[in-house]
């Protein structure tokens, strides 16, 4: 599944053909899932199959052809983009790779999506809990243990969206901070000119 | 479901300090209830503006703008004399240090707010042995802090803010200086006692703390960006059996 979002959220920056893709989606997820070049035109194939990407010209001289995406396909980047993971479908993987290709791309409220993974998290630790003291009162140890398990992985899931959204906003403060310099690089030649 | 009492209300409140250029916003139009059988988490990261919605809630500080209202009683607009009675009368604090008198026992610890307030000794003594009997700590109400354990010292600390009349607690990282499983079970105390009839505003940045909250609410740059529910659906759906999905 998450290929597929992937593709869609690197083809919304621009049309790419197959191997760009595939060398631009292990570059920004910092290599962690590796594709091969056949799953990558497989994915594209069923892409434009459902109407979300379409050939933007003819193949080049090598044969190669660059995908866009369409109206559908940019309408699928941002639901994907503003729609939270889905617990049971491997979390970890898809929000990893979301937030990867966020801070990549423009146009994407990165600490938006920070704030919404958050929220749902905790809302999720929230009836968790409420399962724990359920299982604490009744001494269930083993369904206590189980759902442990699962407020662990919830709680670090938290502890890291804070330590991201920390680093992106330590990162804009930076960028932000460069203009400055520059503005006074040009003021000082000015005055000394 | 009957309304229940709200014992803290903020209504738009604002905090900046200084003024002109330096000037820091540090809360914007902040709305929050807390009723009676409540425990509400805050969350956000440091200079969110979590300390200074607690100490804005418990008349430690005003707001430049907006209203605070503690069991319906207006703290804004108060002299700091009046401030300073109705914090005794209705708020009571935690905070993460610990921070019993340790020339007192237990008892006296937890009596003393009702004594300064002009309660005779015998009736502040009975109180306090009810409140500490609340968070499971009579037993010990004749022992030093330093004859306790750093869990045990904060259930103490709890029985003392919540003694008498005072019925808001307002603890900021009551778990700090705790372990983690004497943390939650000091959250658990919490959660009982708000249950048995207070309201809670817990400040925390641990996630697993704030999840024994009703609500969850979320700060950035003194905004309030998010809250959430225990959605009672999920938990009814996971609680009923079968397949123990997580």
């Amino acid at each position: 599944m998450s290929i597929r979002q992937g593709l869609l959220a690197l083809l919304s920056e621009q049309p790419m053909y197959g191997a760009q893709l595939r060398s631009e989606f292990e570059r920004r997820t910092g290599g962690t899932w590796p594709l091969n070049v056949g799953q990558v035109y497989t994915t594209l194939g069923r892409l434009q199959r459902d109407g979300l990407v379409e050939a933007a010209g003819d193949a080049d001289d090598e044969g190669r052809i660059t995908y866009g995406l369409t109206e559908a396909g940019r309408g699928e980047v941002a639901t994907w983009f503003t729609t939270t993971v889905d617990r049971e479908s491997d979390p970890r993987d898809e929000l990893t790779i979301k937030l990867a290709l966020g801070v990549t791309l423009p146009g994407v409220d990165i600490v938006a999506i920070i704030q919404a993974q958050r929220a749902a998290t905790v809302a999720h630790l929230q009836d968790l809990t409420r399962l724990k003291r359920d299982a604490l009162a009744g001494g269930d140890l083993p369904w206590e243990l189980v759902l442990e398990r699962s407020i662990f992985t919830a709680e670090a899931q938290v502890r890291w969206l804070d330590h991201v959204e920390s680093r992106v906003r330590r990162a804009a403060a930076a960028a932000s901070a460069t203009v400055p310099v520059a503005d006074v690089d040009h003021e000082m030649q000015e005055s000394r000119a | 479901m009957t309304e229940r009492h709200v014992l803290l209300e903020m209504r738009g409140v604002s905090r900046v300090h200084g003024h002109g250029p330096t000037e820091v916003r540090a809360l914007s139009g902040v709305d929050l209830r807390v009723a009676e059988g409540e425990l509400v988490a805050v969350m956000g990261q440091s200079g969110s503006g979590k300390s200074t919605l607690l100490n804005l809630a418990g008349g430690l500080d005003t707001p430049t703008a907006g209203e605070v209202e503690v069991e319906g009683a207006a703290l804004t607009g108060r002299s700091v004399a009046g401030r300073a009675a109705l914090r005794r009368r209705s708020i009571g604090y935690v905070f993460q240090d610990l921070n019993l008198i340790p020339t007192l026992t237990a008892a006296e610890n937890v009596s003393l707010p009702l004594e300064l307030d002009g309660v005779r000794r015998s009736k502040a003594r009975k109180d306090a042995i009810h409140s500490l009997a609340d968070v499971a700590m009579a037993d010990l109400a004749d022992r030093f802090p330093d004859e306790m354990s750093g869990g045990q010292q904060q259930r103490v600390a709890i029985a003392r803010a919540l003694v008498g009349p005072r019925r808001l607690l307002l603890a900021d990282e009551p778990t700090g200086a705790l372990d983690s499983e004497t943390g939650e079970a000091i959250l658990a105390v919490l959660r009982k006692r708000v249950d048995r009839g207070a309201a809670g505003l817990l400040v925390t940045h641990e996630a697993r703390h704030a999840a024994w909250a009703d609500r969850v609410v979320f700060l950035r740059d003194g905004v309030v960006v998010d809250t959430t529910d225990a959605s009672s659906d999920t938990s009814a759906a996971l609680a009923a059996g079968g397949p123990r999905h997580l």
